[in-house]
């Protein structure tokens, strides 16, 4: 019962990804894009709680649900034109990308489903907090303090670099 | 395991056709998301699935999330910059860089 209910939940969820995502890319206003996106955003999240990940799926809804998308919605009010900013794709355009994308996609998948990965060993359970900090903060062998600080660096700079762009002159 | 791979792949060729035929930055933008977030979904499911006793997927992921984030800040802020600048951000109009 507890295995039909996990794959009613992932079937739900990838089928919100599925439909949302390609609604991202098809649809005319730039506004609803990004709507769309922010539900695929959520449902990504929802995959992430289904596979026991909390800590990551949290992480998830913060940074990208919650800032990324509000720095979109701003930029595309800032940026958008007041006489409704539709545009059409031009059809050479249109048939080129669309028959590229499904060539790949129909290969991909063709090859996901007969490639023999190792025995799935699925182990259930939560990484706890403690677990997770002291990885995250330690020097030793499959420790990550340096990306930690080179992320932390990348930061300042792109703050930096933000309000050079962005300032008036 | 699989099919968690077919909805990352879909959402990854969701995003290849939107920056091919996307116009203009923002939407550009928009399918960039969707391609690392795909990328996301697969380091969980291979960390989850196939390697439940380490972390690397996870970490991974983690500073992933932290890299887009710092990436998208810095590529609105140059959007916003060549909207006050060209009054535009269709790919069109970009065909020259200093004026």
């Amino acid at each position: 019962m507890e295995m039909t209910l996990n794959e009613v939940v992932f079937y739900l969820l990838s089928t919100v990804i599925v439909v949302c995502s390609i609604l991202t890319v098809t649809t005319t206003r730039i506004l609803r894009s990004a709507t769309y996106l922010l539900f695929v955003l959520f449902a990504t999240a929802g995959l992430y709680f289904q596979m026991n990940y909390s800590f990551m799926g949290a992480v998830q809804l913060t940074v990208y649900a919650g800032g990324v998308i509000v720095l979109y919605v701003f930029s595309i009010l800032l940026t958008s034109s007041p006489g409704g900013d539709k545009e059409r794709p031009k059809r050479k355009y249109m048939f080129a990308g669309l028959s590229a994308v499904v060539v790949g996609a129909l290969l991909s998948i063709y090859l996901i489903l007969t490639h023999s990965f190792p025995a799935s060993r699925y182990v259930a359970g939560e990484i706890d907090m403690k677990t997770i900090g002291q990885v995250l903060m330690g020097t030793e062998k499959y420790q990550y303090l340096l990306p930690f600080e080179a992320v932390s660096v990348l930061l300042l700079a792109c703050i930096v670099g933000g309000i050079l762009i962005a300032r008036k002159r | 395991m699989e099919y968690y791979l077919v909805v990352s792949a879909i959402m990854m060729f969701a995003g290849i056709y939107g920056f091919i035929v996307r116009r203009s930055l923002l939407g550009i933008l928009i399918s960039i998301e969707l391609i690392l977030n795909s990328v996301d979904i697969n380091f969980m499911v291979f960390n989850r699935y196939l390697y439940p006793d380490q972390m690397e997927g996870f970490f991974f992921t983690l500073f992933a999330i932290g890299v887009s984030a710092a990436e998208t800040a810095i590529a609105i802020a140059i959007c916003i910059n060549v909207y006050r600048n060209l009054h535009s951000i269709n790919v069109k109009n970009l065909d020259e860089m200093k004026n």
